[in-house]
């Protein structure tokens, strides 16, 4: 009936079979995949790549990296000095040609002690990341994958431990132990794992019911198959992005513990060393804070930058929190 | 609730119980002993001491002696300053530092909302970047940077504050910028994904379409629910500002316990590390037992389990 309405009214031309073209549909055609299937690594990359805040921060922290790897061989080419070598006829120098981060108390150089600096405090940071990580995941692969009884007797553990202030038990450490790289980065891996493994925990839970999980259990997988082969993988995400962020974690404490002169000692330099001694005279020498202050500053600055854009990278859903 | 809050107390207690576990045994373990000095001391006098001290008891009596001096507040005599007692010290320079901290997660608290109040609801203009900026950046640079650059620029260069000491009430301008620096950036993050989130609720839409003026909704509405993930920062805020603190009060030369928790360590003065380690390690437990507390109060909805995700 409304049909006729509209055909009496706009009195349209009739329409018969003949005006009607077949398409063409070819089953097999419309099921390829027009676009290039990218693993979810590529699309990570691609997602990170156009975080332009992200990317700042990751090409900072590759060049800080090379200059704290290539600076003080750099300098000795050029000048012949390394970190300790003074020159007490040229202490508390403004930068120069020669000194291209002006000289500290001692005449040695700064451009040398800064990046030097950053390399200990870079080392000091990714080592413990990574101690961390290893300890993280074993630890909490154990309570997410076996759950029950052993889950909560370890959780209520770590939650023991997590609740004694990590910086103390650190200072602690290191005023019994003598402070060396080594000791900084046991000191600091006491108790830093247990974040991680508490990530690693909850995702290992959330996963290990999933189908796929179950497909590959009833094929006969062992839980070493499983774990490495389906449970890691998959809570690698989560895992990279903890990683990162407890890098600038790890290079924080080291400066703070330096700065208290519990780092690595003289004649080794540390940025928080650094920034310590030159508060003694930083009302004639400001270049002696300013050099390493900075530069620690924008080491935590990138990797932070690049924490945060790889966790929206990973995990699109968190975007803005 | 009772029964949380009795399971957390334990938890607390048994994790205090291995941080004064771990002072007593590390301090055994420091070669040397508090007698030993340029002179040397002849060997009657040396055995008196330790009687005095106890110190010629085995291990274990020393261990349990320790324990019930600690639970009646008695932490020692500091090594290095003659006669004096760590807890008198700890009495003696708190107080400072409690002032300073206080006054920086005031501070801290209400420039850190507002800043993440503002970044929220010009979400995506321009203060919301520079907010967001402002936060990264407060996140990135340690404490100690922070309280040179500051002193080096607001108090040198421009002459605008004092450079040490909180004699004047402008004495404390600096120190607590540089002590609430992080805080801020925290907070501000924390409440501007927390209100965004609220924003887009729908019980805002409800309030805005039965015709509640903005800033009523802004205050019933927005802010009440926006808060509560501030709360959970208490803990992690008190830490901050005890570890900022000791920095601080070094540069800008603030005799609070900071300062001489500093001056300890440079002196070894290994009665007065560990009691003031084991005073820090009460305040910052002490503090996430309150978060844990409040934030159950705060929202009925969290779940009376565990709760370590609360």
């Amino acid at each position: 009936m409304a049909n006729d309405n509209i055909t009496n009214k706009q009195s349209l031309p009739a329409v018969t079979a003949a005006d009607f073209e077949p398409v063409n549909i070819n089953e097999r055609e419309s099921e390829v995949i027009k676009r290039e299937s990218l693993t979810a690594w590529r699309d990570t990359w691609e997602r990170l790549r156009r975080n332009k805040v992200a990317m700042t921060g990751l090409v900072a922290l590759v060049v800080i990296i090379i200059a704290s790897i290539l600076g003080p061989y750099v300098a000795y080419w050029v000048h012949g000095y390394d970190y300790q070598t003074n020159d007490l006829m040229a202490t508390n120098q403004k930068p120069s040609a020669l000194h291209w981060f002006g000289t500290d108390d001692l005449g040695r150089d700064m451009f040398v002690r800064t990046w030097s600096g950053a390399r200990i405090s870079l080392i000091v940071g990714v080592a413990a990341a990574l101690i961390d990580l290893l300890i993280g995941v074993i630890y909490g692969g154990i309570m997410g994958y076996f759950g029950g009884r052993v889950d909560t007797i370890m959780n209520k553990f770590s939650e023991v431990l997590y609740a004694i202030p990590y910086l103390l038990v650190t200072i602690l450490l290191l005023v019994v132990f003598e402070p060396s790289l080594g000791t900084i980065i046991l000191a600091l891996t006491i108790t830093g794992w247990i974040n991680m493994s508490w990530i690693v925990r909850g995702e290992i839970m959330k996963l290990k019911s999933r189908e796929y999980v179950l497909a590959s259990r009833s094929m006969g997988a062992g839980t070493g198959r499983l774990l490495f082969r389906h449970l890691l993988p998959n809570a690698s995400g989560p895992i990279i992005v903890t990683l990162t962020l407890s890098v600038p974690n790890a290079i924080f404490a080291e400066s703070f513990l330096s700065f208290l002169g519990l780092g690595v000692q003289a004649p080794i330099s540390s940025l928080g060393s650094m920034v310590e001694n030159a508060l003694t005279g930083w009302m004639y020498y400001p270049w002696r804070m300013l050099f390493p202050a900075v530069l620690i500053s924008v080491i935590m600055l990138a990797f932070n930058l690049l924490g945060d854009g790889l966790r929206d990278a990973l995990d699109p859903s968190l975007k803005n929190k | 609730m009772a029964r949380y809050v009795t399971s957390k107390l334990l938890y607390t207690l048994l994790s205090l119980f291995i941080l004064i576990t771990a002072t007593f045994f590390l301090m055994k373990a420091i070669p040397g002993d508090p007698f030993m000095s340029e002179k040397e001391v002849p060997a009657p006098i040396r055995a008196r001491l330790e009687a005095q001290y106890g110190l010629d008891k085995p291990l274990m009596t020393q261990y349990v002696n320790y324990l019930g001096n600690i639970v009646q507040g008695d932490l020692g005599i500091s090594m290095k300053k003659l006669n004096q007692e760590v807890g008198n010290i700890i009495g003696q320079t708190f107080g400072v530092s409690l002032r300073l901290g206080l006054i920086a997660v005031v501070v801290s608290t209400i420039v850190g909302v507002a800043l993440g109040l503002l970044a929220a609801l010009y979400h995506r203009k321009f203060i919301d970047s520079l907010v967001m900026v402002v936060a990264v950046i407060g996140i990135a640079v340690p404490s100690f940077v922070l309280a040179s650059l500051l002193q080096y620029t607001f108090g040198l260069k421009l002459g605008l504050f004092p450079i040490t000491g909180t004699k004047s009430l402008l004495g404390y301008v600096l120190p607590v910028m540089a002590l609430s620096a992080g805080p801020i950036a925290y907070i501000a993050r924390l409440t501007r994904s927390s209100m965004l989130e609220v924003l887009n609720a729908d019980y805002i839409k409800t309030a805005k379409a039965k015709g509640l003026k903005w800033p009523a909704i802004l205050w019933k509405h927005v802010i009440r629910n926006g808060i509560l993930p501030v709360v959970t920062y208490v803990g992690p805020m008190t830490a901050n500002v005890v570890t900022g603190s000791v920095v601080v009060e070094r540069i800008f030369g603030i005799g609070g316990i900071g300062k001489v928790f500093v001056d300890s360590i440079t002196n070894r003065d290994y009665t007065l590390i560990m009691g003031i380690t084991l005073f820090y390690g009460i305040i910052l437990m002490a503090a996430r037992f309150i978060t844990d507390i409040v934030y159950v109060l705060v929202d009925p909805r969290i779940k009376l389990t565990s709760g370590k995700e609360g």
